[in-house]
């Protein structure tokens, strides 16, 4: 993308800064309709994922509020802040919130949603207005649960670990059950309409070799949330009967078994896990390939190792419960498959950077959040597999070194993709550039203000400082100010792209259809994109990332 | 710089030690499998990018035999890892013979200790260096964790079992103990110390905690006053089985299986009896799930424990 913000509209008249449409915008999905109703009754995919990305921009913003809480809170070892109680309670916010109404959806609802049928050729997804209904229980779901978390108050933490939550606490726990079962609707009619979309919906000559990577992740993605969400609903529905109805299945006074809820739990929350890394591992395949001006190093392995992570996540559940008086053989048998799912992550790493070799790289805003991925997935990766070995697990679990290393997965992994595609696709979403120079500092802030914010921790936890603790001792404070103070970077950088990429939406340059100069059919259609997406249905006939070989002019060889 | 921030935990015994060697081997190893990416992608972006001139023909697209060879590889050194660290956490579960027994019991939100000859402490836990001991741990109410750092252990205790931890304690001292599974509002301050002092000060600790009586005596007084001995004494006209020298032994079911006559069984007998009832005898024995508290529970089993093959029981 050449960076220039003055390139306006219409370059003959210079006192048009940028207010004015471009032919391409009068025709887009943007303008097919002013009204409310029109966005708010739309079955147009694309519009769909706009008001996604407004909802969870919503839900970020109130699990970032509970986080900063949280890390406020922590800056003394006293409990000063907060009462125990509404510790519990902001802890179990953030979490809940960004689990479920964050980190699910981001990827695939919003991106997912708006270039599956982009990238396959389609005009739009198989089930049109199912999607439009995943996303009104999706709301309902949503503000349902704040009401409950706000109002009423839950302080079981995101897992709701039985008996805990069954018979002992205090707050709402069947409400704000309820809504993440109403909640996980939206997911399992989102999941069936992607897979459904990719099956049915490619154009001619899109064959399953062809597909863009972020359509493979999309695919195994949508296959892990039809088949695990159901499992979490039905063990939401039975906490519910074991509080209203006495009905023994966790609590063991009476007649249940409460490790039981941890291997439901964990049989769907791990695979969870994958649902919201596995789409920020396509986008990064996007990302690197066009930053490089290559073919991704190694298709089928890539494709091929996010089927291996979705059908592998499904079976290391029991490395949550290692301590938990689980069998010690099946200790072991987790521990064991937990090191094998690591391989298919590695693969991927591995052959990015592979990619990279001999590539013509440009270092703008999206392939900088790419690269920042990648280091810290590999940070959150790596140290995932320290927590799989067995005899460290037994000191680590349930510490500040389990957070680190799920923040560098789904925070420096899952979110940082978010924003490298938020700031890839935006010109293509809105039709309008942004400032690249902006791009490049939030990127960078980012990554710092992550890395300061957790890696103290994982010195945390080795030292013993247990996960969910309010009150702390005073020789672990040094660390947690260096934490809440790089969380404080982070919330800063975080805000940062709001900034720049509205102020784009009206006063960016004109995009065009492909500012990046990649490869794949969303770019080869309007930026933003017709209605109907392709004003003649495309046929493709070469492979997916299929570059020319991009020279400077005194390049030797 | 100790005084201002510290980084390391302290180390209570020599399991402590073989964890660390753990981490710090397994670190050198990751650091060795992520360095080439780090380096790669800095190197490959400062040299290959865009505005840069250098060699760029014949770029790679795939090599079949790079890419297993960094799928197997890294896969093969984890393996050994995984029998180093699966090694060490199997003896977690193997405490040796004639290790010092300690009841435990949990609950919203304290820890209560009972030594075997019936001095109980709270939130406080002192053991003898140099010698093993094994914590036998129940809950009262929801699922808790008792971890020491120092000793680079954790157990959760779990409502309706038994679960245990051992551990063989190395230089006296004073370490922080804490519960890891989050239970509820006080979580954060349901923790306390655990002191591990010379066996000759232990011994003198005992006797200056004074007691009651054992854990098995007051378990027999229970045994009486709770209403047992009516049906399992030896003048019992219930037919109800004879508890001597039951500890350990295998006991035939009437669904046909048969189990090891564990704490566990004992204790689900008491709570649960018509969970798993003894062949040959009438499923008549009543719960005292609302009658005893895991304490009592606890004393009963240290009580029948002590009853010996072949004697009378009480």
């Amino acid at each position: 993308m050449t960076d220039t913000a003055q390139e306006r509209p219409d370059p003959e008249n210079l006192a048009d800064t940028g207010l004015s449409e471009t032919g391409v915008e009068r025709v887009s999905y943007l303008r097919a309709g002013h009204t409310l109703k029109s966005w708010l009754l739309t079955t147009d995919h694309k519009r769909i994922a706009i008001l996604y990305m407004i909802a969870i921009t919503f839900f970020f913003f109130v699990g970032g509020v509970a986080a900063a809480l949280v890390r406020l809170d922590l800056l003394t070892p006293a409990g000063d802040l907060m009462s125990n109680e509404g510790y519990n309670r902001a802890f179990t916010l953030h979490g809940v919130v960004m689990v479920w109404f964050f980190l699910i959806p981001s990827i695939p609802n919003t991106f997912g949603n708006f270039l599956l049928p982009l990238m396959i050729g389609a005009r739009d997804l198989a089930f049109p207005r199912l999607n439009l209904l995943s996303w009104y229980i999706f709301m309902v779901a949503g503000v349902f649960t704040l009401l409950v978390l706000i109002l009423g108050g839950v302080d079981t933490g995101w897992t709701f670990y039985t008996p805990m939550s069954s018979m002992f606490a205090h707050g709402q726990v069947v409400l704000a059950a309820t809504a993440v079962f109403v909640a996980g609707f939206s997911s399992i009619l989102t999941g069936l309409n992607f897979i459904v979309t990719v099956h049915r919906l490619r154009c001619p000559g899109m064959t399953w070799g062809r597909l863009p990577l972020f359509v493979w992740s999309i695919y195994a993605t949508s296959l892990i949330l039809v088949l695990a969400t159901p499992v979490l609903s039905v063990t939401l529905a039975l906490i519910a009967a074991e509080r209203l109805f006495g009905l023994g299945v966790f609590d063991p006074a009476l007649g249940g078994d409460p490790l039981l809820y941890q291997h439901l739990f964990w049989f769907y929350s791990h695979p969870a896990v994958y649902i919201m890394v596995l789409p920020a591992l396509g986008v990064v395949s996007e990302l690197v390939a066009a930053a490089a001006r290559k073919p991704i190093f190694g298709y089928s392995f890539v494709a091929g190792s996010s089927m291996a992570i979705a059908v592998l996540g499904f079976f290391v559940w029991g490395h949550h419960m290692f301590v938990s008086g689980q069998s010690m053989y099946a200790s072991a048998v987790f521990s064991f498959l937990s090191i094998a799912v690591a391989i298919p992550s590695g693969i991927k790493v591995y052959n990015w950077t592979a990619t990279l070799y001999k590539g013509h790289i440009s270092l703008d805003p999206p392939f900088l959040f790419a690269m920042a991925f990648i280091g810290l997935f590999v940070v959150g990766g790596l140290t995932g597999l320290i927590l799989a070995m067995l005899a460290v697990d037994v000191h680590v679990h349930d510490t500040y070194f389990v957070v680190a290393h799920f923040h560098y997965i789904m925070v420096g992994g899952a979110v940082s993709a978010y924003f490298g595609a938020l700031h890839f696709w935006w010109p293509k979403m809105f039709g309008r550039n942004y400032s690249l120079v902006w791009g490049r500092i939030s990127a960078l802030f980012i990554f710092l203000g992550f890395n300061l914010t957790f890696f103290p921790q994982f010195l945390l936890g080795y030292l013993g400082m247990p996960r969910r603790y309010h009150v702390y001792p005073p020789e672990f404070q040094v660390l947690h100010v260096l934490s809440s103070a790089g969380a404080t970077i982070l919330g800063l950088a975080y805000a940062m792209p709001f900034v720049y990429l509205l102020h784009a939406l009206r006063y960016g340059s004109p995009a065009g259809p492909n500012p990046w100069g990649a490869t794949g059919l969303e770019w080869q259609t309007g930026s933003p994109p017709p209605k109907h997406n392709f004003e003649t249905p495309p046929v493709v006939t070469r492979p997916a990332y299929d570059y020319h070989i991009e020279m400077e002019r005194d390049d030797d060889g | 710089m100790s005084d201002f921030v510290t980084l390391w935990p302290g180390q209570a015994s020599a399991y402590s030690g073989e964890v660390d060697l753990l981490i710090g081997a397994f670190t050198v190893l990751i650091l060795l499998l992520s360095a080439p990416v780090f380096i790669l992608i800095v190197v490959f972006a400062t040299k290959y990018r865009r505005g840069k001139p250098a060699n760029r023909r014949h770029a790679p697209n795939r090599n079949v035999w790079l890419e297993v060879s960094w799928t197997l590889v890294p896969f093969l050194l984890l393996i050994g890892f995984y029998i180093w660290s699966t090694d060490l956490f199997v003896r977690l579960y193997h405490p040796p013979a004639g290790a010092l027994e300690i009841d435990v019991v949990a609950k919203q939100w304290m820890w209560k200790f009972k030594h075997p000859e019936g001095q109980g402490e709270i939130d406080e836990l002192h053991v003898p260096s140099g010698e093993p001991v094994r914590l036998v741990m129940a809950s009262q109410d929801v699922v808790h964790s008792l971890f020491v750092p120092a000793l680079r252990l954790k157990q959760d205790v779990v409502p309706g079992r038994y679960t245990s931890m051992w551990f063989t304690a190395g230089k006296p001292g004073t370490y922080r103990l804490a519960c890891a599974e989050f239970c509820g509002t006080d979580h954060s301050v349901m923790g306390g110390s655990i002191v591990v002092m010379a066996p000759a000060d232990y011994a003198r600790w005992l006797e200056e905690a004074g007691t009651e009586g054992t854990l098995a005596a007051e378990g027999a007084a229970l045994f009486r006053s709770r209403g047992c001995s009516g049906c399992h004494g030896p003048s019992a006209t219930v037919h109800a089985p004879d508890l001597a020298g039951l500890y350990m032994r295998p006991v035939p079911l009437s669904d046909g299986t048969t189990v090891i006559a564990d704490a566990q069984y004992l204790r689900d007998s008491i709570l649960l009896p018509q969970a798993q009832i003894a062949a040959g005898y009438p499923a008549i024995m009543p719960t005292f799930a609302n009658v005893l508290d895991e304490e009592e529970v606890l004393k009963l089993v240290a009580y029948i424990k002590s009853l010996k093959g072949g004697e009378e029981g009480q």
